[in-house]
């Protein structure tokens, strides 16, 4: 008998999942867009609210483990995936939450990351992306863009900044979505098409500081420019967007390029999250603002084994074939004498 | 020829099998292991493998070697020196000669002091020929050509001949100890129950030795080693690190948690990932992480889901799980670090054991991070001790780290299978109220442990974490008294664990002249230099042990009050007399250390308190 799905009958909303904590994030902060919309996302889930688990790491982003009503643990610096990664093969049965920033997670915590994506455990894992450490007051993170002033970077950053989405697909995740923290319907829908996926699921929210890289996605989310430079991403339907849904993506060479639609929409791309080879999902993932719009929806989305899952579906066969029924049994097994 | 020291019938001996890495020594050691357990006598094993993976054939290097002592009295350390060496080359007589009694035997495979293994081991003249071995007494066998006579209607290739000749050097060695061959023979017999040709290659060949050494008369008398009086029930050979692996699966069992370990690889600790790795079968949750960081966190997620979570690792592991540890602390969460110590720092001598990752252990995390400190002293108490570690992090939410080293690890000694319910019952708190009047921060009154609360359980979702908490209630906050209110209860919490753990036991005297201090791994030798001096009849000296490093167990003052010397010894510079020096400031410690990345000798220890007692 499955434990962990709730009862038919047993219908929970947004506010069962609101702790009684107050919220303390800087006023216009686009981590209570996240945290409302991960309310109203889990109320919707089949899991059973004691399984619910929160995980994070240190940073602004998560402090939401303390706001949301669940198991939670707010872990130290970089290493929510990790501990989460434990909890999950542990007890296979948990829905398991990963809130993270990209200094969090890119930076101190990037091998936990990769290793996530690799090894494809059933994380369901949110990086909040401002750009920046917001926490420490506005050092560069590993996804600051080149040219911006920092603390560290009065000058302007030289470094070249990591694209999660590239990260993610190119360290194997089966499943990565791009969610601005402005569109409620994306988010919640992503963050469902993340419950459901079985495997890691990556998604990165652009995310505002209003503190330090105010603004830094105005282009990509503002209200005026969204339309021309946002492609969302859906399967099965063409890549196309503007304000007039006149411009699609298609292939040109080796490249991805921009086109406006004229009489015919053949060329235009059509998305399909569950493409094994990751090649077309890299392009898209990598797609950057001027040269393209930003690709934001599910990127990708294959099917593979969870790592819990092989790992438990192995201890199963091994419990079935062995003849120890007990430690004393492995204890007595081979070879002993009698004094 | 010097007179044989070995008579036909002595308390203990020594064997040293040594020969190159691909001469199987290890499995000889370990099947004449057997074969003295079944004869009833007590052991302890070590072995000693070259560094490298693949030494160069024939040198110095290259010789690996499996040491045992036995005995029909008890045995705790496998000997300082060597009664009975078997060297299957020059190579191997090179190394070991030093540690050869006076008038010892040994015992050479005579057909490879050929001269190209001659100048491979910088022989200049055979030591078989040159007079220079005249003091022991030297058996010539030629193992390799009599295994190959022996084999010869098999049909098998040269190569495959010679290796069956560590089976004719155990045939030989068991005529010495008066060992028949039919348990042997059944070990073979299951250990090639696949491959039929080998099988009888290795009772060709182990046949072909015992005849070998009865027929030429060469052994003038075999000796005989009484069996041990030991305590009655059945017993194996076990290794240190499978003793702790299996130590938990008891604990799990017990108490009716999953088992997870989550671990990576790291020298000497990996034995006990691979071994709970093949514990599939009882269920363990194995989770080989892509770092000690990783691995220590992933840990703490499996402890917080409500399982029995472990890590293993060795200092430099420790080192970089220490952050992840003071999570643990301030979340108090029941979690076991294993440290199976080496010689540090920094990589130091990874395969060589050292006892110097106490001060580590104790004090190595940030902030105000006390936790308890466990100790192991033997192979087969490694199984006892992390069972205890188990259960005292699951009774009383707090992580635990039990030391091991290098030398407990890889070392065997018999152990005494528990019987069903002898093992200590693991009873985890539980909170008898409903959930409403829980918070995730209430205590137990006696012991301050708090609930155990997971995942699953209805009712009691809580956040733990870093952040310091609110007593009771678990919020986060930042006044001033609350945090050292909750620093001392975390440390008040630590220090009531010594009203559960054992009172510390002495052995030999109870009070008087000198009192020798040991900790973990050091018991076999410091016990027995303390037996025998006892048997030389100094009545004056005592030995406390410790197991219980923190808390200390709560009679111990006085017991020290009682001597009129205490001396520590220790393989460090002095951890566990400076953690003694802060905790009972009172007495004065004598210390003696040695750092060298080897275990004590008896000899040495018993030097040094003849050297104390006369000073």
């Amino acid at each position: 008998m499955q434990t962990d799905v709730k009862d038919k009958t047993e219908k929970l909303t947004r506010k069962d999942f609101v702790s009684d904590q107050a919220v303390r994030w800087c006023p216009g902060c686009g981590d209570y867009m996240i945290l409302a919309n991960m309310q109203k996302a889990f109320a919707q889930m089949d899991h059973k609210k004691e399984h619910f688990l929160s995980v994070s790491g240190i940073g602004c982003s998560s402090r939401i483990t303390y706001y949301l009503d669940t198991y939670g643990i707010h872990s130290i610096h970089g290493r929510a995936i990790a501990v989460a990664t434990g909890a999950k093969l542990a007890k296979p049965e948990l829905n398991v939450w990963v809130f993270t920033g990209d200094g969090d997670c890119m930076a101190i915590g990037g091998n936990h990351f990769i290793h996530a994506c690799r090894r494809n455990v059933d994380l369901n894992i949110i990086v909040f992306n401002n750009k920046i450490y917001g926490m420490t007051k506005g050092q560069s993170s590993p996804t600051t863009p080149a040219g911006l002033k920092t603390k560290t970077a009065p000058e302007g950053s030289y470094e070249t900044p990591f694209n999660i989405g590239e990260v993610a697909i190119g360290a194997g995740a089966t499943f990565f979505a791009r969610v601005p923290d402005n569109d409620h319907k994306l988010m919640e829908d992503v963050m469902m098409q993340a419950y459901h996926h079985k495997g890691t699921s990556v998604i990165e929210v652009l995310q505002n500081c209003v503190i330090f890289t105010d603004g830094i996605h105005e282009q990509i989310t503002g209200k005026e420019t969204k339309d021309d430079n946002q492609v969302i991403l859906e399967h099965g339907k063409p890549m196309v967007f503007g304000k007039e849904k006149n411009k699609g993506l298609c292939v040109n060479g080796m490249k991805l390029e921009s086109a406006k639609i004229e009489n015919s929409a053949a060329d235009i791309l059509i998305h399909d999250v569950s493409e094994p080879d990751s090649l077309m999902h890299l392009a898209l993932a990598k797609m950057q603002f001027p040269h393209h719009p930003v690709a934001m929806g599910v990127i990708r989305k294959t099917e593979s084994v969870s790592y819990e899952k092989s790992a438990h579906d192995a201890i199963a066969r091994e419990k079935s074939r062995t003849d120890f029924k007990n430690a004393s049994d492995l204890f007595r097994s081979g070879n002993t004498w009698d004094i | 020829m010097a007179e044989k020291i070995l008579t036909p019938e002595v308390r203990k001996a020594v064997v040293r099998f040594s020969g190159d890495s691909g001469d199987g020594m290890q499995l000889t050691g370990d099947m004449f292991s057997q074969s003295s357990g079944w004869a009833g006598n007590d052991l302890t094993t070590t072995p000693d493998f070259p560094a490298e993976i693949r030494a160069p054939q024939g040198s110095v290097s290259g010789v690996s070697s499996f040491q045992i002592q036995i005995g029909g009295t008890e045995i705790y350390t496998p000997g300082d020196q060597v009664d009975v060496l078997v060297v299957m080359n020059p190579a191997a007589l090179k190394a070991n000669i030093g540690i050869l009694k006076a008038g010892g035997t040994i015992i050479a495979d005579s057909d490879s002091f050929s001269a190209r293994n001659l100048k491979k081991a910088d022989y200049e003249s055979n030591p078989l020929e040159d007079g220079s071995l005249s003091d022991f007494h030297v058996i010539e066998a030629p193992a390799t050509s009599l295994t190959k006579e022996a084999l010869k209607d098999l049909g098998l290739e040269n190569a495959a001949m010679i290796r069956s000749k560590n089976m004719f050097a155990l045939g030989v060695v068991s005529f010495l100890f008066s060992r028949p061959l039919e348990n042997t023979i059944k070990l073979l017999e299951k250990k090639f129950s696949t491959k039929p040709l080998l099988l009888e290659a290795n009772k060709l060949a182990l046949n072909a030795g015992f005849n070998f050494a009865e027929s030429t008369e060469i052994i003038g008398a075999s000796i005989v080693i009484p069996p041990a009086n030991l305590p009655k029930g059945t017993y194996r050979n076990i290794d240190g690190n499978t003793a702790a692996a299996w130590g938990l699966l008891a604990a799990a069992e017990n108490s009716g948690r999953k088992l997870s370990l989550s671990s990576y690889p790291i020298t000497p600790a990996s034995e006990i990932l691979h071994e709970l790795s093949a514990r599939k079968d009882m269920g363990a949750i194995v989770f080989q992480a892509e770092d000690e960081i990783a691995a220590v966190c992933a840990a703490i997620g499996a402890a917080f889901s409500g399982n029995l979570s472990v890590t293993t690792t060795s200092g430099p592991g420790a080192s970089l799980k220490s952050e992840a540890m003071g999570l643990a602390v301030i979340s108090e969460i029941p979690l076991v670090l294993i440290n199976v110590q080496r010689a540090g720092p920094s990589t130091g001598l990874p395969t060589k054991t050292e006892q110097s990752d106490l001060y580590q252990a104790l004090y190595g995390r940030h902030g105000e991070a006390p936790l308890v400190v466990l100790a192991a002293s033997s192979p087969d108490d490694c199984f006892f001790y992390s069972y205890e570690a188990a259960q005292i992090a699951m009774e009383h939410s707090t992580p635990v780290i039990l030391l091991s080293d290098s030398y407990l690890a890889s070392g065997t000694s018999p152990w005494r299978i528990p019987e069903n319910g002898e093992l200590p019952k693991i009873n985890i708190p539980e909170f008898s109220k409903p959930a409403e009047e829980w918070e995730p921060y209430i205590r137990d009154p006696e012991f301050l442990n708090r609930y155990w609360k997971s995942p699953g359980d209805p009712g009691f979702e809580h956040r733990i974490g870093g952040l310091e908490k609110k007593e009771n209630t678990g919020n986060l906050t930042y006044e001033p008294e609350n945090h050292e209110k909750m620093t001392k209860i975390r440390e008040e919490k630590i220090a009531r664990i010594a009203k559960r753990i054992p009172d510390q036991t002495v052995m030999g005297a109870q009070s008087g002249k000198l009192l020798i201090v040991g900790w973990g791994s050091t018991h076999g030798a410091i016990s027995t230099a303390l037996t025998e001096l006892l048997e030389d009849g100094e009545v004056n000296i005592g030995f406390a042990h410790f197991n219980y490093i923190n808390p200390l167990p709560q009679n111990i003052e006085e017991i020290f009050a009682g001597f009129d010397e205490i001396l520590i010894c220790e393989l460090n510079n002095g951890q566990f007399a400076n953690y003694l020096r802060t905790k009972i400031p009172q007495f004065t410690y004598k210390q003696f250390n040695k750092v060298k990345g080897q275990p004590f000798f008896t000899s040495e220890i018993k030097a040094e308190i003849i050297n104390t007692l006369t000073k």
